[in-house]
């Protein structure tokens, strides 16, 4: 069989090579590298779309697409494959990659390092969602970190130092203390290779340190309360494209670890930690939603409205049951979606002002229409109004955890009412009212570019809105045996308790 | 198909004038969408003769929505005698706005725009009443409340619209909040969500009890009262009622279609279509018919002593939807749904005639500033006159008073305590509902003259045909929507035959019997809604044509009552000081306070300070802090692979 993930996930690299070897000096380098990382991401996109339709089966169980051989010493395996959990979130990467290309049209200094950044970080981002050995995955998903340090060290706003190094501080410990989790997993199970963990059944007290060791670094990327801090600091001082990767994708590994390992590797300490979880997601939703409502800066009320929004992921994620995990799955790329073109619309009058500040603008619809038809729609999305796909995700976690802890439910729906009075308030103050301030009097509505990547988005968001059959057709397999293993584990655990899990209650 | 089309013309209609409407001509937009209106409303008609009179009940699917193991969702056109009811009163009332915003909103630039959110909202609301399930109603529900969030910032110019509009849309979200766990504890409790399945299994559930936030409670009666807030909200019953007054900042032809006729009453139809729920819930009607009775009187009272013309229909929106609720908590849900339709035709009426009246004065809304009107708009005065006389429930000929009578008299047959609370409230809210509706049209069309110049009178004159054609269709229905449909020509809402009418699509309990046993109350019950309305209408008349000079003289006194009233018993102040600013003031503290000082203070910054002297003691690094990471994870990886290739993992 074809290797067709290591195609897609290697084949940004070849638009990389193109640039390094062919692209000319001066301006037409610049040029040749935006065309050159234009059509590597459209090409990847093709690669994602040709291996979604052709060769994924969604009826199949278990990992698809496999391919492999033994690597370092025979122990650590070069192992890539898909399921219904993984594939949506490298469609959702290859989806907003070509976008990111096309909305960094403002960025004229070092454009082709810039262009090979982004590829790189392509690459790595792909590869954290199909690499099926725990060390390939462990080296994708810090790797990624590093082409986005660059782009928010070298591309980004005044204070970029500062957000660079709080990422750092707060990266490294989690990424530490999984690293060696990832040690104690190989040195009991025998293996780094993900099916056979997934299968593996730690003891209890040994998964809640794994647990522990794993939620350091996946809450640090989702974020989660209260080590969301650094980022609403790292979207301010990132360029657009930077922001649309960071909240579009980046998040996204944190959701897909718990789900990928958390869940499955350790069910019982899940269970025994979700109350925490739940706890966490509550505040994340109520705290960073009236945080939101204080903000005055656009991108960091979207940035914290961010952070509400993964409180729903995480929430039903911990709910443990097939609506809650359905909804955070589709939370997750509804979010893809609406975050990343809320970041493009702020970038969109940050180009023409270069200010994100809300008071600065105002109005802005009578100069503007297209504009604020567009930015009405991802407001509306991120409202979770029905007809958008953030309506499905949040209701369907909401629906999963209310059958686990009315309480959580009651809580988190709040929400609901908070995310109507930030996003309409912040919609009202930028577009609304007369437009009086004389640095808006020329402002021009979107350009033919801008309106052309805000339509994939738009579409999407719509679409999947309506009807979205068809992410529940690719994960409601893979979330049905994932729920499966991990339910199958709690019986054993509680039928036949192992003897030191016996001692020690 | 005759049912996707009625739904689906109005989103076209809505589509394309939204998005080609600018290169469609100077009335291209507006045409198109008012012909899909008028087509969709054509073809109601039919489907109501079909469904409501044939008996010919059926759902459509339409495709897949929600699929997540149990909870399968799909769209769905479910048409019974109910849906059809208000297939009716939605569409042809939308229709009739459509074609008087022709001519209200004629000079107006943004006319695309605007018959674009019309038809939206209109698609919406289709949406809402023909769904089969939980989810789609709920997406009918926000997709109302979107509709009329824009329709109210319409002018987006002016600041206070758009407060209203988020006004708006925010407290319809605090009801949709309950709305919202109520689905949830149903499909928790039933497993699924369409309407079918739950009401069908309904009955097993009576009595039950469920945990819900650490109290074992009733499950149906739990259900219901978190469905009843989300009807509150939307319906704007009290303390939910505070953003529809604020409403009235959108255009008239959206108060009329919206703010009065359909969008409002999507609260009663809720709780009509989920009477097999609230039948066997009796703490959830009885709360609903208190609410429903203590709005009706409520907003009266605030209507008493408003000056806007606007909201004084607004208010009484507001009380004549607190008699629907109050009807429905007594199981005399055909009743509500009766008042419902007529209401629709005289409340719109009532609000696009006060649209003439403002139109012809150049968008004068204070009736302090109108007067004497009569003997130049005379049409409109008799318009607002039947809309008044029906409102009122002016004896026999005029639909209001058997609509309204029915729900009065329903309430005491009940025979019950809230039944009897009720009958009480809304026999005094029918006198002030007299007064203040006769009080606008004395202050507005009697006396003398009161604006800033009498020449602006010069050019005011009737509405042109487009506006009054349908102010006419309007007023037929106000006086014809009563007898006849009472009297069993067109439907059997509230007679002995209703059973057939509704065919299945109302449950009602054979104990609660209200709506039958309202024929054996006694006779001064039966006449006191009248008696209220002449006296009501005397009140008035001394007022406000015998004595003109006393109302500005008890106003001038503002005796604590007056300024009670006149400030709406002062709901949006509290609200504002015990929600919208702490939530501010706790935002703002959460930020600086919690993730600037605690969280920043103790993790990275702190940290930050330690490693920076630290680092610049022990090495001189030159590089940034990306090589810094870099190296970190390198030295991770070189420890974990020597480990392997040592060979001591083995």
């Amino acid at each position: 069989m074809m290797p067709i993930l290591s195609a897609l996930t290697f084949f940004p690299l070849v638009g990389v090579l193109l640039i390094i070897l062919m692209a000319p000096k001066g301006p037409h380098g610049d040029t040749f590298a935006r065309q050159i990382a234009g059509y590597t991401t459209v090409v990847t996109f093709g690669i994602a779309l040709y291996a979604w339709f052709v060769y994924f089966d969604s009826t199949k169980r278990g990992f698809q697409m496999v391919e492999g051989f033994a690597w370092l010493g025979g122990t650590i395996h070069y192992k890539m494959g898909v399921d219904g959990i993984s594939l949506p979130f490298v469609l959702l990467t290859a989806f907003l990659m070509p976008i990111c290309i096309w909305a960094s049209a403002a960025i004229e200094t070092r454009v082709k390092e810039y262009m090979i950044a982004f590829l790189v970080l392509e690459t790595l981002m792909i590869g954290v969602f199909t690499s099926l050995d725990i060390l390939v995955f462990y080296l994708f998903f810090e790797g990624g970190l590093i082409p986005m340090f660059l782009i928010i060290g070298i591309w980004g706003g005044p204070r970029r130092v500062y957000a660079s190094f709080k990422f750092f501080l707060y990266t490294l410990l989690g990424s530490v203390l999984m690293l060696i989790a990832i040690m104690a997993m190989y040195v009991t199970a025998g293996t780094t290779d993900i099916p056979t963990l997934m299968a593996y059944h730690f003891p209890r007290d040994m998964q809640l340190w794994l647990f522990l060791a794993f939620l350091a670094s996946f809450a640090v990327k989702l974020p989660m309360w209260p080590v969301h801090t650094w980022l609403p600091d790292a979207h301010v001082e990132a360029p657009t494209a930077g922001s649309v990767i960071l909240a579009g994708i980046l998040l996204k590994m944190g959701g897909y670890g718990f789900l990928r390992f958390s869940l499955p590797m350790f069910p019982d300490a899940s269970l025994y930690f979700a109350p925490m979880m739940f706890t966490l997601s509550i505040v994340a939703i109520i705290y960073t939603s009236l945080v939101a409502l204080a903000q005055e800066d656009i991108k960091k009320l979207i940035a914290y409205s961010s952070v509400a929004h993964m409180g729903f992921v995480t929430m039903g994620l911990f709910a443990l049951n097939r609506q809650g995990v359905d909804g955070a799955v589709v939370q997750m790329i509804s979010h893809g979606f609406i975050s990343a073109a809320l970041f493009l619309c702020v970038g969109v009058i940050y180009d023409r002002m270069h200010t994100r500040e809300i008071k600065a603008y105002g109005g802005l619809v009578n100069r503007m229409p297209i504009y604020a038809a567009v930015f009405m729609v991802f407001t509306l999305g991120n409202v979770g109004l029905p007809g958008t796909t953030g309506f499905v995700g949040e209701f369907l976690s909401l629906v999963g955890v209310y059958q686990v802890n009315t309480w959580v439910a009651i809580f988190a729906t709040t929400g609901v009412i908070l995310s109507a009075a930030y996003m309409l308030w912040l919609y009202a103050r930028v577009m609304f009212g007369k437009l009086e301030k004389p640095s808006l009097q020329n402002i021009p509505d979107m350009n033919m570019r801008e309106v052309l990547f805000m339509v994939p988005l738009v579409a999407a968001t719509l679409f999947f809105g309506f009807y979205p059959a068809p992410i529940f057709h690719m994960t409601g397999g893979a979330v049905e045996q994932t729920l499966a293993g991990i339910k199958s584990k709690l019986d054993t655990a509680e039928a036949a308790p192992t003897p030191e899990m016996a001692a020690n209650r | 198909m005759l049912y996707e089309l009625i739904v689906f013309f109005p989103l076209a209609g809505a589509i394309i004038a939204g998005l080609f409407g600018r290169y469609m001509g100077k009335h291209g937009a507006e045409y198109l969408a008012t012909f899909f209106l008028c087509v969709s409303a054509v073809f109601s008609l039919w489907a109501f003769y079909e469904v409501a009179l044939q008996h010919h009940t059926e759902t459509v699917h339409l495709f897949s929505f929600l699929d997540s193991g149990e909870l399968q969702v799909d769209w769905a056109l479910r048409i019974d005698t109910l849906t059809a009811v208000m297939l009716v009163v939605v569409t042809v009332v939308s229709s009739l706005v459509h074609v008087y915003s022709i001519g209200y909103m004629e000079h107006d630039e943004h006319r695309p725009r605007f018959f674009s959110y019309l038809s939206l909202f209109t698609f919406a609301m289709l949406a809402l009443v023909t769904s089969d399930n939980f989810v789609q109603m709920f997406f009918g529900w926000e997709g109302v409340g979107l509709a009329s969030y824009l329709l109210i910032g319409f002018w987006y110019t002016r600041p206070s619209a758009n407060a209203a509009a988020i006004k708006a849309f925010v407290v319809n979200r605090v009801g949709d909040f309950g709305f919202a766990l109520g689905l949830m504890a149903i499909f928790f409790v039933f497993r699924s969500l369409d309407f079918t399945t739950v009401f069908e299994a309904a009955g097993s559930k009576a009595g039950q009890t469920f945990n819900f936030a650490g109290y074992d409670v009733d499950i149906l009666t739990t259900i219901c009262l978190l469905l009843f807030m989300g009807a509150m909200g939307k319906s704007a019953q009290f303390m939910l009622h505070t953003w529809l007054p604020d409403a009235m900042e959108g255009p008239t032809p959206v108060s009329a279609l919206i703010h009065a006729a359909t969008m409002v009453t999507a609260g009663v139809f809720l709780v009509c279509r989920c009477s097999p729920l609230f039948e066997l819930a009796p703490t959830a009607l009885a709360f609903v018919t208190i609410i429903g009775a203590t709005t009706a009187f409520f907003a009266a009272t605030v209507g008493l002593f408003q000056n806007d013309i606007k909201r004084v229909i607004a208010y009484s929106t507001c009380s004549q939807l607190g008699y629907m609720f109050a009807a429905a908590g007594v199981s005399a849900y055909q009743a509500a749904m009766f008042h419902l339709f007529t209401h629709a035709f005289f409340k719109a009426l009532l609000f696009l005639g006060a649209g003439a009246v403002i139109h012809a004065l150049h968008d004068e809304q204070d009736m302090r500033k109108m007067g004497a009107l009569y003997k130049i708009i005379p049409w409109t005065y008799i318009l607002m006159c039947v809309g008044t006389l029906s409102l009122t429930g002016f004896p026999v000929f005029f639909s209001g008073f058997w609509s309204k009578d029915a729900i009065i008299e329903s309430t005491l047959a009940a025979h019950s305590t809230v039944g009897t609370y009720a009958f009480v409230l809304l026999v005094i809210a029918a006198g002030m509902t007299s007064f203040y509706s006769w009080r606008l049209i004395f202050m507005t069309f009697h006396g003398r003259y009161k604006g800033d110049n009498v020449h602006d009178l010069d050019h005011a004159h009737d509405a042109p045909t487009v506006m009054w054609i349908p102010l006419m269709i309007l007023a037929a229905g106000a006086v014809i929507a009563g007898w006849p449909l009472f009297a069993n020509y067109f439907g059997h809402f509230i007679t002995e035959e209703h059973v057939a009418f509704w065919h299945g699509a109302i449950a009602q309990l054979p104990a609660h019997n209200a709506l039958e046993a309202r024929e054996a109350i006694p006779e001064w019950a039966k006449f006191s809604p009248t008696v209220m309305m002449l006296l009501g209408y005397i009140i008035a008349w001394y007022y406000y044509i015998d004595h003109p000079e006393l109302p500005a003289k008890l106003a001038a006194r503002r005796g604590p009552l007056y300024l009670f009233l006149y400030n709406k018993w002062y709901f949006d102040e509290l609200y504002d000081l015990i929600f919208v600013r702490p939530a501010k003031w706790i935002g703002r503290q959460l930020w600086k306070l919690g993730d600037g000082k605690i969280i920043d203070g103790i993790g990275p910054d702190g940290v930050a300070a330690g490693v920076v002297d630290w680092t610049r003691q022990v090495v001189k690094l030159q590089s940034g802090y990306v090589y810094h990471y870099a190296f970190a994870m390198l030295l991770g990886v070189v420890i974990f692979v020597t480990y392997f290739v040592g060979g001591f993992g083995q």
